[in-house]
């Protein structure tokens, strides 16, 4: 899928956890909306742009996707 | 006595005579009675009642014009009088209360001689035609003639009379004969009162005064053409010219509209299987018997020559359509699911359910996709429209769903209109607020608060004006909320106590902290919002002192970027104020569709199954499962712009669409076109052949709201029943025609009849367990959650605390839209629709609504026009950064400068080739409210308009021959 779109949809998900003034609950919140409402593939290709540097990520998005990698990557196909 | 009265007799398809007990006066609701006797029968009733009510009470009808119990008394006509004990002269029983120990006489040899005579000035002037009038039958004047005993006219017609005058026919739908008129005004009254619109008066006095409507005539007057004139009319002076045609019904069947949210109830009446004519239903719970133009005469759509009565396939889009048996197509549809499936994988193929079509049709597509499909790949029209309600109205309070009744409006003291065009969109629910906002001789009218970019005609309508008009830039809902929500925290204008005692106080003073802050004040946002700071306080201050204050909104909230936040924005700002949990206040959804909420409370998102529990529970896992014989899959599905994207990727390869058009609807049309094209098996069921359907493989003829029982749920989370009138045109019920996909696709389900779907629906869903076709019958509708703890259903939610246990303000930051003017992008483009077009306009334009909608134009402000060198009607081009499309311009200065507006009722205006692919963050509900874009004259239609139309024609080439006309063009 469209790596570009998805990240841009991941920025604007870590832009409105970022207010929150706790980071860790910031964090928490991000992964688990990905987690409730993405499906698979689209994290799966999220975590393609992640590891290929991460390009145009958000620095609370990055951070998310570091600390909660276990739970937001599907299982392998 | 009194229930006993209101209930009409008989079950509920009849043999029909189509006289309703008509009361006379509107009831009264004071808790105090008054006994009094009438003709020796002692009856109780509430005070404030007047004797003719009172007289129907006890089982007697007072003869009667100008009185009927849609509109408060008149006193006209005097042919309703009454004799009273101790009381000199003849009251009109219909102006005069009841008062204590009241002797009525209804009859007697001096009331007959009054009335006859009454009767007889009438008659005189009256052309006596009655039989072959259209009202024989149907006509209080002839009956009052009747019951009086009209034996004899004295007076001639040779004297000055009024019986040459010509038909007023501009309407499409109803005439006006005045050579019938009354003068009983109670069309001047219905407009006034019950509609809201005033575009009806009495002129002259006396024997000279007539009913006049606008300078001309109806058509080119103020009339909205909500009917509520002609329902009063007591002859055939406003008559519908479907009676005129076809004469009175012999049947009728109680339904429910199939167009917007407010969900009203209908009477269908019919003769043989062919509607005659649509009535709103008195004992409606949505409409107390009102109704808008399109629910009351766009019906005709349902029987236009366009439908398609057989299944179609064929193998490539450009291949033309063979016309096959169901079993045939629906054969055909599952082998090439399965072939996809085996090709490409078990998530290769989806559904999309219809907010449309009724819950148990939903849910059997939801049911469909999970179990024979083996995946989550389902969602509903409601994701371009009110996900992100129901994912912020979850997030704060617990449940996916508006708080309140549309009752409730009557007891609000300040309404606050944001993102919303009810007089417009939500017509039937308008009109009730409107009243409320106009007040009456008992209360002042409300306070209303309209936040949006346009002057909508709310701000400024006859009797009503907001009191504060925020004209806001599109896209800055959230910044306006926050900086109302600031003023009302550091003013000391926070309901505390109720805040302590019903919302998670560690969220509370998180979010308190943000919102103080300095960046949040009115002044620091003005440049933003470009909204004054006196008036954001000003606003702010009036909502949080009034004793109940109630929010509405519409989709110029949800469809932005920051969809979600604003709905959760609402609902901080309703907690901080103390405004939930009771009549009079709340957050209030207007849904768009007729069942955008059911469709959403039927599991057809791709995250949850139904009644709003995510997919990755267990539990409820277990619970479907189990009853549905197959494993659950634990991972949320493609969201439909999602499915989009995946298709164009290449893993995602067959979709089947019941009842919507997201060809027309959804944004970024080029996109969209280039996904459906990419799909191998695009399977589309549907009454017409409608854009989406250009691009399918196999075509499923669909059945109209009349053709198939089930039910709708409302904006008010009211399940209203639709019923069955004729037969389907092509065979099948939608529910029908997806039960034979499962079984062909060896998931066979097993109902008789849709009320078996709902049974199941109620086992397994906690807000629904009460919920069955029996009890619908008997209430008439039922407001969910309906279960032990409310077997009759819910008007008011979060009464005693809120569904999550304790409301939970969340912290909502302003974050720009990514979509920003520029130098070549210099102007807003905002989308909306009108009153007599319904959404893409497949039903409307298939009406004679089209008299008022012709085409989509573009609203532009004369300021803008000018700069441009663009006139009034000239054809321009609409450029943003996706595409370009022209349309008529229409100079209004509803729009503030910068700012253009258009409707997205005709498919070759593409309003949605310029729309972009931002989404809401939360549920990517599109923004099709913020779009940057050029206006330059122009008067070539655009490339893709070009392409349209060629697309189009060779479409309609590939059709069978005879079968069908194709997408009226
Ligand atoms: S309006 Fe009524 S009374 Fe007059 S001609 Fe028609 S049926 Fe007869
Ligand atoms: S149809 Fe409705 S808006 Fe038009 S004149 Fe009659 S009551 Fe008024
Ligand atoms: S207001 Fe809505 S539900 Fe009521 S008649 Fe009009 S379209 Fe139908
Ligand atoms: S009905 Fe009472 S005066 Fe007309």
């Amino acid at each position: 899928m469209d790596g570009k779109k998805l990240v841009k949809m991941a920025n604007e998900i870590a832009a409105f956890f970022a207010a929150e003034p706790d980071r860790r609950a910031a964090l928490e919140g991000v992964a688990s909306h990905v987690k409730r409402f993405w499906e698979p593939r689209m994290r799966r290709e999220l975590f393609v742009c992640f590891d290929a540097g991460g390009d145009g990520m958000s620095p609370v998005l990055l951070e998310t996707l570091a600390a909660h990698r276990a739970t937001l990557e599907p299982a392998k196909k | 006595m009194r229930g006993l009265a209101n209930r009409e007799p008989g079950p509920r398809q009849t043999m029909y005579s189509n006289k309703v007990i008509d009361h006379g006066t509107p009831a009264r609701t004071a808790p105090a009675t008054v006994s009094l006797q009438i003709d020796g029968v002692t009856v109780t009733v509430p005070v404030g009642t007047s004797v003719m009510r009172a007289a129907v009470e006890a089982g007697r009808k007072v003869p009667k014009l100008c009185a009927t119990d849609s509109l408060e008394a008149f006193g006209s006509c005097r042919l309703c009088l009454v004799e009273i004990e101790g009381r000199r002269g003849y009251p009109a029983s219909c102006t005069t209360p009841c008062e204590p120990g009241m002797k009525v006489k209804t009859q007697s040899k001096k009331l007959a001689d009054l009335r006859r005579g009454v009767m007889e000035l009438y008659i005189s002037d009256h052309p006596l035609d009655c039989l072959t009038c259209p009202a024989n039958g149907n006509c209080e004047l002839q009956d009052m003639a009747g019951v009086v005993g009209l034996r004899e006219v004295r007076y001639g017609y040779e004297g000055e009379n009024h019986l040459v005058q010509a038909k007023d026919a501009s309407n499409p739908y109803f005439t006006f004969d005045a050579t019938k008129c009354i003068v009983c005004s109670r069309c001047v009254r219905a407009c006034e009162e019950v509609q809201g619109t005033f575009a009806l008066t009495v002129q002259g006095r006396g024997f000279d005064s007539k009913i006049a409507s606008g300078p001309t005539n109806f058509l080119d007057s103020e009339c909205v053409s909500c009917g509520a004139c002609v329902q009063a009319c007591p002859t055939a002076t406003l008559m519908e010219k479907s009676i005129a045609e076809q004469g009175q019904p012999d049947r009728v069947v109680d339904t429910t509209c199939a167009y917007c949210g407010v969900g009203c109830s209908f009477r269908a009446e019919m003769k043989g299987n062919d509607v005659v004519r649509m009535v709103p239903h008195k004992d409606g719970k949505a409409n107390h018997g009102h109704s808008c133009v399109k629910g009351r005469f766009a019906w005709g759509y349902a029987t236009h020559p366009d439908r398609v009565k057989k299944p179609m396939i064929r193998s490539k889009i450009t291949d033309p359509w063979r016309e096959v048996t169901w079993d045939e197509a629906i054969a055909y549809a599952a082998s090439e699911i399965r072939r996809i499936q085996g090709k490409y994988g078990v998530a290769s193929v989806g559904g999309i359910t219809s907010s449309r079509c009724t819950n148990e049709e939903t849910y059997l597509v939801q049911k469909l996709v999970r179990a024979a499909f083996g995946n989550n790949n389902v969602d509903t029209c409601a994701r371009v429209c009110h996900s992100p309600t129901g994912y912020g109205l979850k997030t704060t309070l617990g449940e996916s769903a508006g708080t309140q009744d549309f009752d409730s409006v009557d007891d609000t003291d300040c309404v606050i209109v944001i993102g919303a065009n009810p007089t417009d969109a939500h017509p039937v629910f308008a009109s009730r607020m409107k009243r409320r906002l106009r007040g009456d001789t008992s209360r002042p009218g409300a306070g209303l608060i309209v936040i949006d970019p346009r002057r909508i005609d709310l701000v400024r309508t006859p009797h009503v004006e907001a009191d504060f008009h925020l004209q806001l830039q599109p896209g800055t809902n959230v910044a306006v909320l926050n900086a109302l929500a600031h003023v009302v925290v550091t003013e000391g204008l926070a309901k505390d106590d109720y805040v302590r005692e019903r919302c998670d106080l560690g969220d509370f003073a998180k979010w308190k902290a943000f919102i103080a802050l300095p960046k949040n004040s009115p002044e620091a946002l003005e440049k933003v919002t470009g909204v004054p700071a006196a008036s954001i306080r000003g606003a702010a201050r009036l909502y949080a002192t009034a004793k109940n204050g109630a929010i509405y909104y519409g989709l110029g909230v949800t469809e932005h970027s920051q969809g979600s936040t604003t709905v959760m924005g609402i609902a901080n700002l309703a907690m901080v104020t103390g405004n939930i949990g009771r009549p009079g206040v709340g957050v209030n959804p207007l849904r768009g569709q007729n069942n955008v909420q059911g469709s959403c409370d039927m599991g057809s998102f791709p995250h949850e199954l139904p009644g709003y529990r995510h997919v990755s529970d267990p539990a409820v896992r277990a619970l479907f499962g189990t009853a549905w014989g197959v494993p659950i899959q634990d991972e949320p599905g493609l969201r439909i712009p999602n499915m989009f994207d995946a298709a164009i990727d290449g893993s995602f390869k067959a979709l089947y669409v019941q009842g919507e058009d997201i060809a027309q609807s959804d944004p970024d049309t080029r996109h969209v076109q280039h996904a459906l094209e990419s799909l191998e098996c695009l399977i589309v069921q549907d009454i017409f052949v409608n854009e989406t359907a250009k691009y399918a493989h196999v075509f499923l003829p669909g059945s109209s709201f009349l053709e198939k029982d089930g039910t709708f749920t409302n904006a008010e989370r009211r399940i209203n029943r639709v019923r069955k009138v004729m037969p389907p045109l092509a065979g099948l019920g939608d529910w029908e025609a997806t039960m034979a996909l499962a079984k062909a696709l060896g998931y066979p389900m097993h109902y008789d009849h849709p009320s078996q779907i709902m049974d199941e629906i109620a086992r397994l869903t906690p807000t629904f367990t009460g919920v069955s076709y029996e009890k619908l019958d008997r209430l008439g509708s039922i407001q969910w959650p309906c279960n032990d703890k409310a077997p009759e259903g819910t008007p008011v939610m979060h009464e005693q605390e809120f569904v999550r246990g304790k409301g939970k303000f969340v912290i909502t930051d302003y974050v720009a839209t990514p979509e920003r003017t520029s130098q070549r992008f210099p102007l807003i483009l905002t989308t909306g629709r009108i009153l007599s077009q319904y959404n893409v306009g497949a039903q409307t334009r298939r009406t004679q609504n089209t008299a008022w909608h012709a085409a989509d134009v573009l609203e532009i402000h004369p300021h803008d026009a000018e700069q441009r060198g663009i006139q009034d009607g000239d054809a321009v081009s609409v450029v943003s950064r996706k595409g370009d499309t022209t349309l008529r311009a229409v100079l209004s200065e509803r729009m503030q400068p910068g700012v253009v507006y258009t409707t997205f009722h005709h498919p070759e205006s593409g309003a949605n080739v310029v729309t972009t692919e931002n989404s809401d963050w939360a549920t990517n509900c599109p923004e099709y409210k913020v779009t940057a874009v050029q206006v330059v004259a122009h008067a070539k239609k655009s490339e893709w308009q070009r392409e349209f139309d060629d697309f189009a024609d060779r479409q309609e080439s590939l059709l069978p021959k005879g079968a069908l006309k194709g997408e009226a063009r």
